[in-house]
Protein backbone atom coordinates (compact mmCIF):
# COMPACT_ATOMS: atom_id res chain seq x y z
CA UNK A 1 0.00 0.00 0.00
CA UNK A 2 1.38 3.35 -0.94
CA UNK A 3 1.04 6.51 1.08
CA UNK A 4 -1.74 7.84 -1.09
CA UNK A 5 -3.77 4.70 -0.41
CA UNK A 6 -3.92 5.54 3.29
CA UNK A 7 -4.71 9.18 2.74
CA UNK A 8 -8.36 8.86 1.77
CA UNK A 9 -9.59 6.85 4.82
CA UNK A 10 -7.73 9.12 7.22
CA UNK A 11 -9.18 12.19 5.52
CA UNK A 12 -12.69 10.72 5.75
CA UNK A 13 -12.15 10.00 9.45
CA UNK A 14 -10.85 13.50 10.07
CA UNK A 15 -13.74 15.17 8.24
CA UNK A 16 -16.25 13.02 10.15
CA UNK A 17 -14.67 13.91 13.48
CA UNK A 18 -14.46 17.59 12.54
CA UNK A 19 -18.13 17.75 11.53
CA UNK A 20 -19.20 15.99 14.74
CA UNK A 21 -17.06 18.28 16.89
CA UNK A 22 -17.97 21.59 15.29
CA UNK A 23 -21.68 20.87 14.89
CA UNK A 24 -21.92 19.70 18.49
CA UNK A 25 -19.98 22.67 19.83
CA UNK A 26 -22.13 25.16 17.92
CA UNK A 27 -25.18 23.27 19.13
CA UNK A 28 -24.13 23.77 22.75
CA UNK A 29 -24.14 27.52 22.17
CA UNK A 30 -27.10 27.87 19.83
CA UNK A 31 -29.68 25.63 21.48
CA UNK A 32 -31.95 27.26 24.06
CA UNK A 33 -32.98 24.17 25.97
CA UNK A 34 -30.18 23.04 28.35
CA UNK A 35 -31.12 19.38 27.80
CA UNK A 36 -30.51 19.76 24.08
CA UNK A 37 -27.24 21.55 24.83
CA UNK A 38 -26.11 18.56 26.89
CA UNK A 39 -27.02 16.23 24.02
CA UNK A 40 -25.00 18.42 21.63
CA UNK A 41 -22.13 18.16 24.08
CA UNK A 42 -22.32 14.37 23.75
CA UNK A 43 -22.00 14.79 19.96
CA UNK A 44 -18.82 16.82 20.41
CA UNK A 45 -17.39 14.34 22.91
CA UNK A 46 -17.96 11.45 20.50
CA UNK A 47 -16.26 13.44 17.75
CA UNK A 48 -13.25 13.96 19.98
CA UNK A 49 -13.25 10.22 20.71
CA UNK A 50 -13.16 9.54 16.96
CA UNK A 51 -10.23 11.92 16.63
CA UNK A 52 -8.48 10.10 19.50
CA UNK A 53 -8.87 6.73 17.76
CA UNK A 54 -7.62 8.20 14.49
CA UNK A 55 -4.45 9.22 16.31
CA UNK A 56 -3.87 5.83 18.00
CA UNK A 57 -5.08 6.87 21.45
CA UNK A 58 -7.43 3.91 21.85
CA UNK A 59 -7.60 3.81 25.64
CA UNK A 60 -8.28 7.52 25.90
CA UNK A 61 -11.09 7.21 23.36
CA UNK A 62 -12.73 4.52 25.50
CA UNK A 63 -12.28 6.63 28.62
CA UNK A 64 -13.65 9.62 26.74
CA UNK A 65 -16.89 7.79 25.94
CA UNK A 66 -17.24 6.11 29.34
CA UNK A 67 -16.27 9.00 31.62
CA UNK A 68 -17.38 12.02 29.63
CA UNK A 69 -20.44 10.82 27.77
CA UNK A 70 -21.33 8.21 30.37
CA UNK A 71 -20.72 10.05 33.61
CA UNK A 72 -20.17 13.78 33.21
CA UNK A 73 -22.98 14.43 30.74
CA UNK A 74 -25.32 12.25 32.78
CA UNK A 75 -24.36 14.37 35.79
CA UNK A 76 -25.17 17.48 33.76
CA UNK A 77 -28.53 16.03 32.74
CA UNK A 78 -29.27 15.00 36.33
CA UNK A 79 -28.63 18.53 37.57
CA UNK A 80 -30.67 20.03 34.72
CA UNK A 81 -33.60 17.78 35.56
CA UNK A 82 -33.11 18.37 39.28
CA UNK A 83 -33.22 22.13 38.85
CA UNK A 84 -36.07 21.94 36.35
CA UNK A 85 -34.43 24.43 34.01
CA UNK A 86 -35.84 22.91 30.85
CA UNK A 87 -39.24 22.14 32.27
CA UNK A 88 -41.00 25.05 30.57
CA UNK A 89 -40.55 23.57 27.09
CA UNK A 90 -42.55 20.46 26.46
CA UNK A 91 -41.42 18.05 23.80
CA UNK A 92 -43.89 17.43 21.04
CA UNK A 93 -44.61 13.98 19.76
CA UNK A 94 -42.55 14.56 16.62
CA UNK A 95 -40.90 17.98 16.66
CA UNK A 96 -38.76 17.35 13.59
CA UNK A 97 -40.44 16.86 10.24
CA UNK A 98 -39.26 13.65 8.63
CA UNK A 99 -37.52 12.45 11.77
CA UNK A 100 -38.35 8.81 11.24
CA UNK A 101 -37.18 8.56 7.59
CA UNK A 102 -33.96 10.36 8.56
CA UNK A 103 -33.44 7.96 11.47
CA UNK A 104 -34.01 4.98 9.19
CA UNK A 105 -31.59 6.43 6.65
CA UNK A 106 -28.95 6.97 9.35
CA UNK A 107 -29.33 3.43 10.64
CA UNK A 108 -29.09 2.06 7.09
CA UNK A 109 -25.91 4.04 6.43
CA UNK A 110 -24.38 2.88 9.72
CA UNK A 111 -25.19 -0.80 9.20
CA UNK A 112 -24.07 -0.61 5.58
CA UNK A 113 -20.81 1.00 6.62
CA UNK A 114 -20.16 -1.72 9.17
CA UNK A 115 -20.85 -4.40 6.54
CA UNK A 116 -18.49 -2.69 4.08
CA UNK A 117 -15.83 -2.56 6.78
CA UNK A 118 -16.34 -6.24 7.54
CA UNK A 119 -16.01 -7.10 3.88
CA UNK A 120 -12.54 -5.55 3.84
CA UNK A 121 -10.85 -8.03 6.11
CA UNK A 122 -7.65 -6.10 6.66
CA UNK A 123 -9.61 -3.43 8.51
CA UNK A 124 -10.98 -6.01 10.89
CA UNK A 125 -7.68 -7.70 11.63
CA UNK A 126 -6.00 -4.37 12.10
CA UNK A 127 -3.21 -5.24 9.70
CA UNK A 128 -3.67 -1.86 8.13
CA UNK A 129 -6.03 0.78 9.37
CA UNK A 130 -6.89 4.40 8.90
CA UNK A 131 -5.29 5.21 12.21
CA UNK A 132 -1.74 4.62 11.07
CA UNK A 133 0.89 2.91 13.14
CA UNK A 134 0.99 2.88 16.90
CA UNK A 135 3.49 4.99 18.76
CA UNK A 136 5.91 2.14 19.40
CA UNK A 137 5.87 -1.00 17.29
CA UNK A 138 4.88 -4.20 19.01
CA UNK A 139 3.14 -2.80 22.07
CA UNK A 140 -0.46 -1.73 22.39
CA UNK A 141 -1.65 1.71 23.34
CA UNK A 142 -3.05 0.53 26.68
CA UNK A 143 0.24 -1.17 27.55
CA UNK A 144 2.24 1.97 26.82
CA UNK A 145 -0.11 4.29 28.66
CA UNK A 146 -0.31 2.00 31.68
CA UNK A 147 3.46 1.74 31.84
CA UNK A 148 3.82 5.50 31.68
CA UNK A 149 1.19 6.19 34.32
CA UNK A 150 2.43 3.60 36.81
CA UNK A 151 6.12 4.48 36.47
CA UNK A 152 6.85 7.99 35.28
CA UNK A 153 3.64 9.60 36.51
CA UNK A 154 3.06 7.45 39.61
CA UNK A 155 2.99 10.34 42.08
CA UNK A 156 0.61 12.33 39.91
CA UNK A 157 -1.59 9.24 39.64
CA UNK A 158 -1.67 8.85 43.41
CA UNK A 159 -2.47 12.54 43.75
CA UNK A 160 -5.51 12.10 41.49
CA UNK A 161 -6.85 9.54 43.98
CA UNK A 162 -6.70 12.17 46.73
CA UNK A 163 -8.22 14.73 44.37
CA UNK A 164 -11.20 12.49 43.58
CA UNK A 165 -11.82 11.76 47.26
CA UNK A 166 -11.69 15.48 48.03
CA UNK A 167 -14.10 16.22 45.18
CA UNK A 168 -16.59 13.61 46.37
CA UNK A 169 -16.41 14.86 49.96
CA UNK A 170 -16.75 18.44 48.74
CA UNK A 171 -19.84 17.62 46.69
CA UNK A 172 -21.44 15.86 49.66
CA UNK A 173 -20.63 18.76 51.97
CA UNK A 174 -22.06 21.26 49.50
CA UNK A 175 -25.28 19.30 49.30
CA UNK A 176 -25.67 18.51 53.00
CA UNK A 177 -24.87 21.87 54.50
CA UNK A 178 -27.66 23.57 52.58
CA UNK A 179 -30.12 20.93 53.70
CA UNK A 180 -29.05 21.35 57.34
CA UNK A 181 -29.72 25.10 57.25
CA UNK A 182 -33.12 24.52 55.68
CA UNK A 183 -34.03 22.16 58.47
CA UNK A 184 -32.78 24.66 61.03
CA UNK A 185 -35.00 27.34 59.54
CA UNK B 1 -0.29 8.24 5.96
CA UNK B 2 -2.43 10.00 8.47
CA UNK B 3 -3.64 13.51 7.86
CA UNK B 4 -1.20 16.27 8.89
CA UNK B 5 -1.08 17.20 12.54
CA UNK B 6 -1.88 20.80 11.65
CA UNK B 7 -5.41 19.81 10.66
CA UNK B 8 -6.13 18.44 14.12
CA UNK B 9 -4.48 21.44 15.75
CA UNK B 10 -6.66 23.82 13.75
CA UNK B 11 -9.73 21.77 14.64
CA UNK B 12 -8.76 21.93 18.32
CA UNK B 13 -8.26 25.68 18.05
CA UNK B 14 -11.70 26.11 16.51
CA UNK B 15 -13.25 23.99 19.26
CA UNK B 16 -11.43 25.99 21.93
CA UNK B 17 -12.61 29.23 20.32
CA UNK B 18 -16.23 28.11 20.28
CA UNK B 19 -15.98 27.07 23.94
CA UNK B 20 -14.34 30.34 24.94
CA UNK B 21 -16.96 32.37 23.08
CA UNK B 22 -19.75 30.50 24.83
CA UNK B 23 -18.08 30.89 28.22
CA UNK B 24 -17.82 34.65 27.68
CA UNK B 25 -21.29 35.24 26.27
CA UNK B 26 -23.69 32.86 27.99
CA UNK B 27 -25.04 33.63 31.45
CA UNK B 28 -26.34 30.25 32.54
CA UNK B 29 -23.90 28.52 34.86
CA UNK B 30 -24.76 25.11 33.39
CA UNK B 31 -24.03 26.20 29.81
CA UNK B 32 -20.81 27.82 31.01
CA UNK B 33 -19.73 24.51 32.54
CA UNK B 34 -20.42 22.77 29.24
CA UNK B 35 -18.29 25.38 27.44
CA UNK B 36 -15.47 24.68 29.89
CA UNK B 37 -15.78 21.02 28.94
CA UNK B 38 -15.49 21.99 25.27
CA UNK B 39 -12.28 23.92 25.98
CA UNK B 40 -10.82 21.03 28.00
CA UNK B 41 -11.58 18.66 25.13
CA UNK B 42 -9.88 21.00 22.68
CA UNK B 43 -6.74 20.94 24.82
CA UNK B 44 -6.96 17.15 25.11
CA UNK B 45 -7.12 16.89 21.33
CA UNK B 46 -4.00 19.04 21.07
CA UNK B 47 -2.21 16.82 23.61
CA UNK B 48 -3.07 13.65 21.67
CA UNK B 49 -2.03 15.22 18.38
CA UNK B 50 1.37 16.13 19.72
CA UNK B 51 1.72 12.72 21.37
CA UNK B 52 1.21 11.19 17.93
CA UNK B 53 3.50 13.65 16.17
CA UNK B 54 6.34 13.40 18.67
CA UNK B 55 5.80 9.66 19.43
CA UNK B 56 5.70 10.45 23.16
CA UNK B 57 3.16 8.72 25.38
CA UNK B 58 3.46 11.54 27.93
CA UNK B 59 0.92 13.57 26.00
CA UNK B 60 -1.68 10.85 26.38
CA UNK B 61 -0.85 10.50 30.08
CA UNK B 62 -1.49 14.23 30.44
CA UNK B 63 -4.90 13.79 28.82
CA UNK B 64 -5.64 11.06 31.37
CA UNK B 65 -4.96 13.46 34.23
CA UNK B 66 -6.91 16.26 32.57
CA UNK B 67 -9.91 13.93 32.41
CA UNK B 68 -9.62 13.15 36.13
CA UNK B 69 -9.40 16.83 37.01
CA UNK B 70 -12.35 17.60 34.73
CA UNK B 71 -14.46 14.96 36.47
CA UNK B 72 -13.60 16.42 39.88
CA UNK B 73 -14.26 19.95 38.63
CA UNK B 74 -17.68 19.06 37.27
CA UNK B 75 -18.63 17.26 40.49
CA UNK B 76 -17.78 20.21 42.72
CA UNK B 77 -19.01 22.81 40.22
CA UNK B 78 -22.41 21.24 39.79
CA UNK B 79 -22.64 20.85 43.57
CA UNK B 80 -22.10 24.60 43.85
CA UNK B 81 -24.72 25.22 41.15
CA UNK B 82 -27.25 23.10 43.03
CA UNK B 83 -26.44 24.88 46.31
CA UNK B 84 -26.80 28.31 44.68
CA UNK B 85 -30.03 27.30 42.97
CA UNK B 86 -31.57 26.17 46.26
CA UNK B 87 -30.92 29.58 47.76
CA UNK B 88 -31.69 31.82 44.79
CA UNK B 89 -33.81 29.70 42.40
CA UNK B 90 -31.71 30.80 39.45
CA UNK B 91 -28.57 29.65 37.67
CA UNK B 92 -27.73 33.01 36.12
CA UNK B 93 -24.26 34.15 37.10
CA UNK B 94 -25.27 37.80 36.78
CA UNK B 95 -27.31 37.59 39.96
CA UNK B 96 -24.34 36.52 42.08
CA UNK B 97 -23.15 40.01 42.96
CA UNK B 98 -22.58 39.77 46.71
CA UNK B 99 -18.79 39.84 46.37
CA UNK B 100 -18.83 42.82 44.03
CA UNK B 101 -16.19 45.35 45.06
Amino acid sequence: MTATAYALPSIVVFVTAAVLIVVGAIGVLAVRNPVHAALSLILTLFGVAVAFIAQSADFLAAVQVIVYAGAIVVLFLFVIMFLGVGRSRHDHVEPLVGQRPLAAFGVAVTVGGIIVLLARSHWVTGATSASGSSLVKGTGNVHQLGTAIFTTYLYAFEATAALLVIAVVGAVVLARRERATEEAE
Amino acid sequence: MNVPAAWYLVLAAVLFGIGAYGLLTRRSALIMFMCIELMLNAVNLTFVTFARTLSDIGGQASVFFVMVVAAAEVTVGLGIVVAVFRRRHSTSVDELTEMKG
